[in-house]
């Protein structure tokens, strides 16, 4: 028994539909691209082929293991190429040189766009359907540009906030709801525990800073496809963001150490930060990181700028992408596919390997949501997440170029932030360092 | 040759000196047989000269190439002339990062050849006990990768949990902020003296066991104590050694990498981009995807490294001749 795939579904009302749009369609190349054949379908996934897959996602061989399992004729190699940074470059120096480029590949939401650049992801509606009633409107407008899909999501990171129910109760202040709120409880917090801090805010974090700004509303910035980048980090949105930041800093009520590394999981881990706000993938990382406090730790939204709102951000998250240079698009979009989209898989992504999922059926699935964890005193943790994911807001854009806008925002902002130095003036050097990036690479910026 | 045989009998592995000038005398040999143990000579270096143009020779004409364009993300490549060059000798990052070079090679390569030569004197006294333990003990550091080197002093200076802040703690006294701004330029230093003064020690060494033993009999004769012989025999007799260790401590110096690369994770916001010349270099070619200026700058910074190589190894001539 094959389980029921909604692709072919899909594709069997195309092929039915296939003749009559070919008639209307016929030689109009701006429509949406045709889907693919049934037929085609058939015979490429009965063919013997070899696919390669770029991923640094651990354990992913599961997944790609049932996949094979599914479709014998396929051979997919797995291989690991280096996480984030490292993983792109490979990426680039692969594609620079014409070969030895994966069929499929990891791709971080932030860098779609990047590759989109030099026409390398191949436009995956025609082959996998209509898939956007499986996901949020948020999750669906980061991987798609018009009627073009160009990558599948897997996981996602709505911001949240994760805080020491203990220590918050020992300062005696309530779980703060807006930011306001939050500034006046590090403060309270700061005065009841001279040695330690509300939350840590990193130097090096320009993902994170990029969910506050998010997360604010603001757009700081777009890409055309084409030539033309939008570049605003100064709108009143992010110098909103960067004040409040700026401000908890210079008055010393926040910790300024970069994250992710080992002083940092200490900080967690003895509780000199009492929250953090954070993305859906943090939970499940901070049990790993601060097994000792467990029980001790609770979820919540993320504080709002304004009361009686309800808007998060997103941090992070993933997506599979097929390049356009692949010899077998039909196999290597369904593997993308295949292993987010149907059901067994993609459960095993959540539970397993506790990827926070993007799609729909996931995060309405009650094993999931009903999860609860001791770690957080037996909250359900997955249903908080899940619900704050339907608050993302939609419509935040990237620039080709986040490997750069990332590395400055180390040399500006972040450089302010581990000095406690001026924020807002490295805001506009960031800005200006970026726009000038952009205009030297032949962009024009709006 | 008598003399210098019987030199080679007293000390085993040392290089006589003007070895090859004699055995062209002794080398008379007719044209024809010449010609064929010419043509298999360059047989011999025939492997090494094929890794070396393609190894070295083209990857350094092709970046040289590569830096007289600009490719950018949008629109096509085009040839600038020397526009990357001018570019580059105004770009503050890299003269910041090719002058923090310079500090770093004035304070730190004479602390560590200093403690190189010290260390090798000492054991070359021959006064040590456990002398081959002492030596391989020393030279151990230069066995461990430079990464890993660096990781590990990554924590041994760690501001909360590493040794030197936790005895600091223990004296009731701020921990040493070794990774800070101000500090670690010489956090590096330090890093660095501790992987190579086994290694250099190790060329100085070598140098002091060639030395005729003779000499020391005839100082002693004298009544030169080990003090004096170390100072009037031994140091001028290694100043090649400490020559060539001194150019490869400038090369190293320039070249520094492994070492920021890896500390900038643990302190990002104080090792930028820039931080060292050659890290700059990486970074404009893979961040920032301008792979012409990143080869304009690794040119350029060849051409530091000559120019003060060649400044050292002028110096030294110089005062040799004036010796």
């Amino acid at each position: 028994m094959h389980p029921r795939s909604t692709r072919r579904l899909v594709a069997l009302t195309a092929t039915t539909l296939a003749g009559a749009l070919a008639l209307t369609a016929c030689g109009n190349g701006d429509g949406p691209a045709e889907e693919v054949a049934e037929d085609d379908f058939e015979a490429a996934m009965t063919t013997d082929t070899s696919l390669t897959f770029w991923t640094w996602v651990p354990d992913i061989q599961n997944q790609v293991d049932m996949f094979m399992e599914e479709y014998p004729a396929i051979d997919v190699e797995v291989v690991n190429v280096g996480q984030g940074a490292d993983h792109y470059q490979q990426m680039r120096t692969a594609l620079e040189a014409g070969s030895g480029f994966p069929d499929v590949t990891q791709i971080e939401f932030q860098y779609i766009s990047s590759f989109r650049l030099g026409d390398n992801l191949l436009d995956l509606a025609p082959y996998v359907g209509d898939l956007s009633a499986n996901y949020p409107e948020w999750v669906w407008s980061q991987v798609t540009v018009d009627d073009a899909l160009y990558a599948i999501p897997q996981d996602t990171g709505p911001l949240g906030l994760l805080y020491r129910e203990d220590l918050f109760a020992e300062a005696g202040i309530e779980v703060p709801t807006t930011w306001e709120e939050y500034a006046e409880a590090a403060r309270t917090y700061r005065e009841a525990n001279p040695d330690g801090y509300i939350t840590n805010m990193p130097g090096n974090d320009p993902g994170q800073f990029a969910g506050f700004m998010w997360q604010a509303g603001a757009r700081p910035f777009g890409y055309d496809g084409e030539e033309t980048v939008r570049i605003d980090l100064m709108s009143p949105e992010v110098q909103r963001v960067t004040q409040y930041w700026q401000d908890l800093i210079q008055e010393d009520l926040v910790a300024v150490d970069p994250d992710f590394t080992d002083q940092w999981y200490q900080g967690l881990a003895n509780g000199v930060y009492a929250s953090w706000p954070t993305a859906a993938w943090a939970p499940v990382f901070l049990q790993g990181t601060a097994g000792n406090t467990s029980g001790l730790w609770r979820a919540t939204e993320i504080p709002q700028w304004e009361e009686g709102q309800n808007v998060s951000g997103n941090w992070g998250g993933s997506t599979n992408a097929v390049l356009s240079g692949t010899e077998n698009p039909i196999a290597a979009a369904e593997l993308a596919r295949w292993i987010n989209v149907e059901r067994e898989p993609a459960l095993r992504f959540a539970n397993e390997q506790f990827l926070f999922p993007p799609s729909n059926e996931i995060l309405q699935d009650a094993d999931f949501l009903e999860e609860e964890s001791e770690f957080y005193g037996g909250e359900q943790v997955n249903r908080k997440f899940a619900e704050i994911s339907e608050t993302v807001e939609v419509d935040f854009e990237w620039l080709p170029f986040m490997d750069y806008v990332y590395s400055s925002f180390g040399e500006t902002v972040g450089s302010a932030i581990a000095d406690r130095g001026d924020m807002m003036a490295a805001l506009q050097a960031w800005n200006d360092d970026v726009i000038q990036y952009a205009e030297s690479q032949g962009f024009t910026v709006e | 040759m008598s003399s210098t045989e019987t030199q080679q009998k007293d000390r085993p592995g040392s290089r006589p000196p003007g070895r090859q000038k004699g055995e062209r005398d002794r080398a008379p040999h007719d044209t024809g047989m010449r010609r064929r143990e010419e043509r298999a000579a360059y047989l011999f270096v025939l492997p090494f000269l094929i890794v070396f143009v393609a190894m070295l020779v083209v990857p350094l004409a092709y970046s040289g190439y590569l830096s007289f364009f600009r490719q950018r993300l949008i629109g096509a490549t085009s040839f600038v002339g020397l526009e990357n060059y001018v570019r580059a000798v105004q770009d503050q990052t890299f003269l910041d990062g090719v002058m923090r070079m310079v500090q770093f090679l004035l304070i730190q390569v004479p602390i560590m050849l200093t403690l190189s030569l010290v260390f090798a004197l000492i054991l070359d006294s021959g006064r040590l006990r456990l002398q081959r333990f002492v030596r391989l003990s020393i030279f151990v550091p230069y066995a461990v990768p430079g990464v890993i080197a660096a990781l590990m002093w990554g924590y041994l200076y760690g501001r909360d949990f590493g040794p030197f802040a936790q005895v600091a703690r223990a004296l009731d006294m701020a921990p040493p902020q070794f990774l800070s701004h101000e500090v670690m330029l010489y956090s590096i230093m330090n890093i660095v003296t501790w992987s190579f003064v086994g290694y250099n020690m190790i060329i100085i060494f070598a140098a002091l066991r060639a030395i005729p033993t003779e000499l020391y009999e005839a100082a002693r004769v004298d009544g030169a104590g080990e003090v004096r012989v170390a100072w009037s025999i031994k140091i001028p007799a290694v100043r090649p050694a400490l020559l060539l260790t001194t150019i490869f401590s400038v090369i190293g110096t320039f070249q520094l990498f492994n070492e920021p690369n890896i500390l900038r994770s643990i302190a990002p916001n104080v090792i930028g981009v820039g931080y060292t010349p050659n890290l700059y270099a990486y970074n404009l070619a893979f961040i920032g995807r301008e792979i012409n200026y990143a080869a304009a700058i690794a040119f350029l910074l060849g051409t530091v490294i000559m120019a003060v190589s060649y400044v050292v190894q002028l110096s030294a001539l110089r005062k040799e001749r004036r010796s």
